[in-house]
């Protein structure tokens, strides 16, 4: 389709995206607040040629999306706090299975039901723990309906390019505010498509990852033979309890991502050149602090941002220099502080102050505004 | 334009939500502003509180919520006496005055339009459900924030069964909006 321009709501961007991206099937349980993006993707899923389904629950929609993705579709499932608590045990299935997935959350109020209709960041951390074992994953932080559109393009290639499942991290205000968003024409659209394997199907291991740590992902229903299993597996496929294969497995999950950060890893620098104290952000609460960036600025404070627009792997490196840079970093999260602790662990001993709101309402400009004069003044 | 902010406050059912997204849709699509739109409601379907918000402005929006509306649209008594005084000093009250009375002291300045909104869909229209597109032709009228031309063009896109009734609604909400404005209160 040739570009478009539309004024809609993050979650329909969000599905827009995901079509654009080349997703084909959709699996999911609708909650407030990402139902809009089932019901947009079961009015287009049919319409493109692709499949919509309704489940049960959040744990089939999980591992519908999973066998989706094994017999060579890009997949997606949305959902939101509880929706994304049942779909925990999946993804440490997706990343055991280096089985490409996209999992959106629209962040609402938690714990348990909390407040279903206003937003919050409460589930940063889950999307990088929230199953057992050491894994990595990726998780990308929009803050507009366009990024909604765009970091979900971006999150199917990342989950292509490293077989890893991939979350889009929204709150509820981007969710569902509307915007303009503007839909590049397809031809413009860089995609990003698994690696299949090249060799004679006898040859064939299905877990023997290349040089980029990656294996080649066979499909079901090709002459390709394979076994997929959440049980530690040799590259054969085969389950073991061998301590040696556990390490190399789980190592190599993880690896195949930290190797990557550079191409993982997307922040935006906002007026951090001149800077002496720096904002950590994402989301909404970045767009609060971008207006108190530019009241104290006005007012002569030297201050700016580091917007995340992926958390996970976390930039450690960038947050690093930032450290050392500035005198404080101020971190305003729409919750009792996640992404705080991990500036803390690779910023200090540079201050980090903690600006907390677990509520729907985030930070307000100006209430960022203050802690930018009292930090300013210590 | 800079930031200009527009808060709707209702009942849910009486199309707050739908509103805002054409006021939104008319000014970003239509009159090429920078808009941003956002809502909150409830878990109820209907009858619950409901509060949508507009932002417009001629650069890029950082904060996407309204801080103090420039216009302030009451289309309930509970949203009335919950919002009212976040009302930017100066500003812009209309209210349904079927359903609304000024019955507090108002921020400094503020001018008040009495729109008969769900009495004219109800009467005029002769039809309950156009109440938000007579209250949006009042607003545009009062406010002149968005272009009419652009809520008519609109208005067809969305709802093109619904072309000649809503434009009806729409032409009375504009003349109660400049009636309003020349018995200004």
């Amino acid at each position: 389709m040739p570009r478009r321009e539309i004024f809609t709501m993050g979650d329909i961007a969000c599905a827009e995206g995901a079509i654009s991206a080349g997703c084909r099937y959709f699996g999911g349980y609708p909650i407030t607040p990402a139902t809009e993006i089932a019901e947009w993707m079961a009015v287009r899923m049919p319409e493109v040629g692709g499949a919509f389904v309704q489940y049960e629950d959040e744990i089939a929609s999980i591992t519908s999306a999973l066998g989706a993705s094994w017999a060579g579709t890009k997949a997606m499932t949305a959902t939101s706090g509880p929706g994304a608590s049942l779909m925990m045990e999946s993804v440490g299935l997706a990343v055991m299975t280096e089985t490409p997935v996209v999992i959106v959350n629209i962040m609402r109020g938690g714990p348990s039901t909390g407040q279903p209709t206003r937003g919050q960041q409460g589930d940063v951390f889950q999307a990088k723990w929230g199953s057992h074992g050491d894994y990595q994953i990726i998780g990308l932080t929009p803050a507009s309906v366009q990024e909604m559109f765009d970091l979900t393009v971006r999150a199917f290639n990342l989950s292509e390019r490293y077989r890893v499942p991939v979350f889009v991290l929204a709150d509820e205000v981007v969710g569902h505010m509307r915007e303009k968003l503007v839909i590049p024409d397809e031809k413009d659209l860089k995609l990003v498509d698994r690696k299949m394997p090249t060799v004679d199907p006898s040859d064939y291991l299905p877990f023997k990852p290349g040089d980029d740590l990656v294996p080649p992902m066979a499909l079901l229903g090709t002459k390709y033979q394979f076994y997929a299993t959440g049980l530690t597996h040799d590259e054969r496929g085969y389950p073991t309890d061998s301590d040696e294969v556990q390490i190399e497995l789980i190592t190599r999950l993880s690896e195949k991502v930290l190797r990557h950060v550079y191409d993982i890893i997307d922040v935006e620098k906002y007026m951090l050149d001149d800077a002496d104290i720096a904002i950590v952000a994402y989301g909404t609460p970045s767009r609060s602090a971008r207006k108190a960036i530019k009241d104290a600025r006005a007012e002569g404070i030297n201050v700016g941002m580091l917007r995340l627009k992926s958390v996970w792997p976390f930039p450690e490196k960038i947050v690093s220099e930032l450290g050392s840079q500035v005198r404080h970093i101020i971190v305003p999260e729409q919750n009792m502080g996640q992404i705080y602790y991990m500036v803390r662990a690779f910023a200090a001993p540079t201050p980090i102050h903690l600006m907390t709101k677990p509520a729907g309402t985030p930070q307000l400009p100006d209430e960022i505004l203050q802690k930018i004069k009292e930090v300013h003044s210590l | 334009m800079s930031r200009y902010e527009i808060r709707i406050g209702g009942f849910g059912g009486q199309g707050i939500v739908t509103m805002a997204v054409v006021i939104g849709e008319s000014s970003s699509l239509f009159d090429k502003k920078y808009v941003v739109q956002t809502q909150s409601y409830g878990p109820e379907a209907r009858g619950g509180a409901s509060k949508s918000e507009i932002v417009i402005s001629d650069e890029e929006i950082d904060y996407p919520k309204v801080i103090a509306p420039d216009v302030f649209i009451a289309m309930s008594r509970a949203a009335y006496l919950e919002y009212v005084h976040g009302l930017k000093e100066n500003g812009v009250l209309i209210i349904d005055s079927d359903l609304v009375n000024v019955e507090s002291e108002l921020p400094q300045g503020v001018r008040v339009y009495r729109v008969p909104a769900t009495r004219i869909a109800d009467q005029e229209v002769r039809s309950k459900q156009t109440t938000n597109v007579v209250m949006m032709g009042a607003f545009a009228a009062i406010t002149k924030a968005i272009s009419i031309d652009g809520l008519r063009h609109q208005m067809e896109e969305r709802w093109p069964k619904f072309v000649k009734i809503n434009h009806l609604a729409l032409e009375l909400g504009i003349k109660a909006g400049e009636k309003a404005l020349a018995g200004e209160s």
